[in-house]
């Protein structure tokens, strides 16, 4: 019996063929991107975990200097008392166009690293003598040892796979020369097994604090934020491809309850039949789910490279560029697909399970009971305010999160309503009675098109609201950029010696010579970097404050006050008029805050001198130079001829903003990338709904064709009317994406990234979307429209003979 | 002569004929059954003669016009404005209200005249349904919009196919009567497809089609 029942089920797919590939489609697509984006954050953290076990990071307690850098001669009294430590050295170094950190360690007492155990097992091992002495070895990725194969000045090089990209590792000796900081110590790491009786670190070292490896923030920790938009992304794109799949699964369900109705009749029980039709959408899960992982897996691979770029250029976390696949993300995908179809189906699943054996099998009945559920519209309520209660009562990305899809879903939900009340409206005021079917007709083909609608609502409102917030942020963005670089020319000299004598010689040759001096402290939310200024015009100015008080700038020249950015400022609630611990002895009160969109880490100014105090021997190797426009790319050329600076460390402002805009442009790809295909999912909802509904589309149209309308005209207003609900959909798509907008620009970016930009509208963008859903919309009712053209008398003629 | 019917053939797709060498003629305010077996090609040849689909031979000639030198805007056109059909589904449209259904085609033949279409609305009894959509009246009631609606456009020509089909006696009865008598007040043409001898005897005359032929 159970082989009949099958057969019979499955004989609905063998007649309904463009059904079956429908849903496979919206199965695939929702599981792919849902699944490239996950196979993205994965690779993404299994790089910061593998960077983090090949460089022992995280692992052990740390000692650091508050003030900056720790000399060698702390070190060796550390070692003398009997603490158990080892140094590190770490810096940056500009090799072509790309920058590479070096890490130094002391390769006696530091942790036996992965990369060192490789290389030492290799083939050709290295003499352990050659690793401690000059010039000693650098350990790299194979991608970089190709890079520095053209440098001969460097030490050799030694291959390994063991090191994340973008970094050398070598004996601290060799880090020093490299790195020109002779005598010079990053971080001491705590070893483990510390003997019992040592003297106390405030007896030896008072200036060095010990940070528990547990209180550091990691990279996985400092990249949350931008992972959970894209997984957040991942999400929407995935409830787009199931609004496809519950459509299908609906209609599929609908025209199989003659079949199951007879079933029944035939002896085949209820539960027997909703046991095997959820094995076969199980089954059809995984066929979608299998595909939808092929497409995944190469929509990762195009995505990676700029999300890697990304994360290295924001955070300095090192992502190889490259997919790997997983048998777990494997199963995790095909776990979405199964779980997702079998929500976006259970609705109609319990439907059919509670269906009496006498009830009627036509469609209509189907439209009927889901045009009227009055249950939708009051979700879609209580989800638009259970989302701005949540965005009231919590504070938390997570909770902004909560805000942004309450309101999408909710409103979602109550787009039927909304355009039934439009289209009634419009209804009313029309004469003609042609116009009169057509909205007429519109409303009634409302419940099976809905879901589409809601997905086209979604991807519009995604599109309007992510894109406003991308363009405020550029606006904001390039202000700030012409803000902040007002220097006409960026130096950075190789040491501080050398900086401070190009300074010397340029002072009486240019207007100002502005230092950019930095140290890292730490402070308890994060790294705090604290930069040293000078008195100049040029900061009372331009520098961009968004909170400010009264002689600000005199307050923090004289050393009495500081400013602080506005990360810092949300994320620790100080304000001006509040203090802020430098260091111990350095407690200063806030004179303002101003904007920074180059990092997402805490940063505070204080006067040069304060900076010399808090931080003494912060490097004097960078600092902008005010001079006449007309005159910096003179003056940049005769510095670099002068001091034989290479090209990349005397910069023009022009290309320093370009490099900053092209760090930012780079960091929305992925964003833009999955909008594109949100929308792009959302016209395909559309597509396959106007298909799958043209079986009943003849019973409406068929009547009005026999009245006296040409099957052309029919085919018209089929397409003017698929056109009509886009606009209409777009239209109150555009209050939505600007909520969105607003959520995303004050809440999400503010937990994300600890700033708050202005929100600027840009209504050329908006008529270019509505023109591409028009065209969207055009062409997914082409189609339909195009095989009514072409119908054959003969077919509408069997609605009249009751034949269909 | 309204409609003249001249030696028409007609072959399902795969060639298999239904109608051979078919003629009649129906006059201005004539009623006319046309019965015969399931499948002999009744439905067909009303379909051909409202110019819903084409023929392979001979000609149809409505009110002077011969329909094969139509084309599908031609077709239409003269649907629109001289022929009114009546199908045993009731065909109404769902989406449209009664009072919107009885009024779609006379509004589409631009020949609406609000005065008939209330006095057919009253004739009919469905003055107190004109607010319903189609899915909530009966069958008897749908089956009165259809005729409303396609009397309200004032056709030459009425064509009906099985329009009790669907109805209990009584339901017939009525819909008959009520269809007999407007044609009678309008002076329009009756052709009515019907398997049922009791209502083609209450036309004026009745042919009855065999294996493609009259007989």
């Amino acid at each position: 019996m159970t082989r009949a029942v099958i057969q019979a089920l499955l004989s609905h797919w063998r007649v309904h063929r463009l059904q079956l590939a429908t849903l496979l489609i919206g199965i695939a697509l929702a599981t792919g991107l849902w699944s490239a984006v996950q196979a993205v954050n994965a690779e993404a953290r299994a790089s910061y975990e593998r960077a983090n076990d090949q460089l022992a990071f995280g692992q052990y307690d740390e000692l650091r200097n508050p003030s900056g850098m720790i000399p060698i001669s702390r070190y060796v009294d550390l070692r003398r008392a009997g603490w158990q430590v080892a140094a590190v050295l770490e810096g940056s170094l500009q090799i072509g166009e790309r920058r590479l950190q070096v890490l130094g360690v002391d390769m006696v007492t530091y942790p036996t690293l992965p990369a060192v155990t490789q290389v030492e097992q290799s083939a050709t091992p290295p003499n352990p003598a050659d690793m401690l002495t000059a010039p000693g070895r650098l350990l790299a990725a194979p991608s970089v040892q190709k890079l520095l194969r053209d440098h001969p000045h460097l030490p050799p090089v030694l291959p390994t796979d063991a090191l994340p990209p973008d970094l050398i590792l070598t004996d601290i000796g060799v880090a020093e020369t490299l790195l020109n900081k002779p005598g010079q110590i990053s971080r001491l790491i705590v070893l483990p097994n510390q003997p019992q009786s040592v003297q106390p670190l405030s007896d030896i070292a008072p200036e060095l604090e010990l940070t528990r490896a547990s209180a550091r923030i990691d990279t996985a920790q400092l990249t949350d934020s931008f992972h959970l938009n894209l997984t957040a992304f991942g999400l929407l794109s995935f409830a787009v491809g199931l609004f496809i799949v519950h459509g299908t699964v609906g209609l599929a369900f609908a025209q199989r309850r003659a079949m199951i109705r007879t079933l029944r009749a035939l002896g085949v029980s209820m539960q027997q039949l909703v046991w095997m039709i959820t094995i076969e959408l199980a089954l059809l899960a995984l066929i979608g789910g299998l595909l939808g992982l092929v497409l995944g897996f190469f929509l990762a691979g195009a995505l990676l490279p700029d999300v890697a770029a990304t994360l290295r250029g924001l955070y300095s976390a090192p992502v190889d560029g490259q997919i790997t696949l997983h048998p777990h993300w494997a199963l995790s995908g095909l776990a979405m697909a199964l779980a997702g179809t079998l929500l976006a189906s259970g609705h109609a699943l319990f439907r059919l399970s509670r269906m009496p054996l006498l009830t009627g099998a036509g469609l209509q009945a189907w439209r009927g009971a889901t045009s009227g559920n009055r249950v939708i519209p009051l979700a879609g309520v209580f989800l638009i305010a259970g989302g701005i209660v949540i965005s009231y009562l919590f504070d938390g990305l997570i909770f902004g999160f909560a805000m942004v899809a309450g309101i999408l879903t909710g409103s979602a939900l109550l787009l039927p309503v909304l355009l039934s009340l439009v289209i009634s409206a419009f209804q009313r005021w029309t004469q003609s009675p042609v116009a009169q079917w057509v909205w007429a007709d519109m409303r009634a083909q409302l419940p099976g098109l809905s879901l589409a609608l809601m997905a086209l609502l979604l991807a519009l409102a995604a599109n309007i609201g992510v894109g406003t917030m991308v363009s405020s942020f550029r606006l904001t963005f390039t202000g700030w950029l012409d803000q902040r670089l007002t220097s006409e020319v960026y130096v950075t000299a190789p040491d501080s010696e050398l900086g401070q004598e190009i300074a010397q010689w340029l002072t009486p040759r240019v207007t100002a010579v502005l230092p950019i001096r930095s140290a890292e402290l730490m402070h308890e939310t994060g790294p705090l970097f604290l930069y040293g200024v000078i008195d100049d015009q040029t900061y009372r100015q331009k520098w961009p404050l968004i909170a400010s008080t009264k002689d600000d700038w005199d307050r923090v020249f004289a050393g009495k006050a500081v400013l602080i950015n506005e990360q810092l400022a949300r994320r620790s609630n100080l304000w001006p008029g509040d203090f802020l611990t430098l260091a111990p002895d350095h407690t200063l009160t806030i004179a303002g805050v101003y904007s920074d969109y180059g990092n997402p880490t805490g940063q505070a100014i204080v006067s040069m001198a304060q900076l010399d105090q808090i931080a003494p021997g912060a490097e004097a190797r960078r600092f902008g130079i005010r001079v006449a426009p007309d005159r910096a790319s003179e003056l940049a050329q005769d510095i670099r001829d002068r001091f034989e600076l290479p090209r990349h460390a005397v910069v023009q402002q022009a290309t320093m903003k370009a490099q900053s805009l092209a760090v930012f442009e780079k960091t929305f790809v992925v964003t833009s990338a999955l909008n594109i295909l949100t929308l792009g999912v959302a016209g395909f909802a559309i597509l396959t709904s106007l298909l799958t509904l043209w079986t009943q589309r003849l019973p409406q149209i068929a009547p009005v064709w026999a009245l006296g309308l040409t099957r052309a005209q029919l085919a018209r207003l089929e397409v003017l009317r698929s056109v009509l609900l886009a606009t209409l959909t777009a239209v109150l798509a555009l209050p939505l994406g600007l909520v969105l907008a607003w959520a995303l620009l004050a809440v999400v970016n503010v937990q994300a990234f600890g700033w708050r930009l202005p929100m600027y509208l840009f209504p050329a963008d908006w008529i270019y979307l509505f023109a591409l859903t028009l065209v969207a919309a055009f062409v997914a009712a082409a189609l339909p429209a195009l095989r009514l053209l072409r119908l054959p008398p003969a077919d509408l003629l069997k609605v009249f003979a009751n034949e269909r | 002569m309204l409609l003249r019917i001249d030696q028409i053939q007609k072959s399902y797709p795969g060639g298999r004929p239904v109608l051979r060498d078919v003629s009649l003629t129906l006059d201005q305010g004539e009623t006319l059954a046309l019965t015969g077996e399931s499948g002999c090609g009744k439905s067909t040849l009303l379909n051909l003669a409202a110019a819903l689909d084409s023929f392979d031979g001979g000609e149809i000639t409505l009110d002077g016009v011969p329909l094969s030198t139509l084309d599908d805007s031609g077709r239409a056109d003269l649907r629109r404005h001289r022929v009114s059909l009546v199908f045993q589904q009731f065909n109404l449209i769902p989406s449209l209200t009664v009072e919107q259904n009885l009024s779609f085609h006379a509004r589409l033949a631009g020949c609406h005249d609000t005065g008939w279409s209330t006095h057919l609305a009253d004739r009919l009894g469905l003055s107190d349904l004109l607010a319903r959509y189609p899915e909530n009246l009966s069958g008897g009631q749908q089956q009165r919009v259809a005729i409303g609606r396609a009397m309200a456009a004032r056709p030459k020509l009425l064509l009906a196919d099985e329009p009790t089909g669907n109805l209990d006696e009584t339901a017939s009865a009525n819909v008959l009567d009520l269809m007999l008598a407007l044609v009678a007040e309008t002076g329009a043409a009756l052709l009515l497809v019907t398997h049922s001898q009791d209502i083609a005897a209450r036309l004026d005359r009745c042919v009855h089609l065999s294996g493609g032929h009259i007989t």
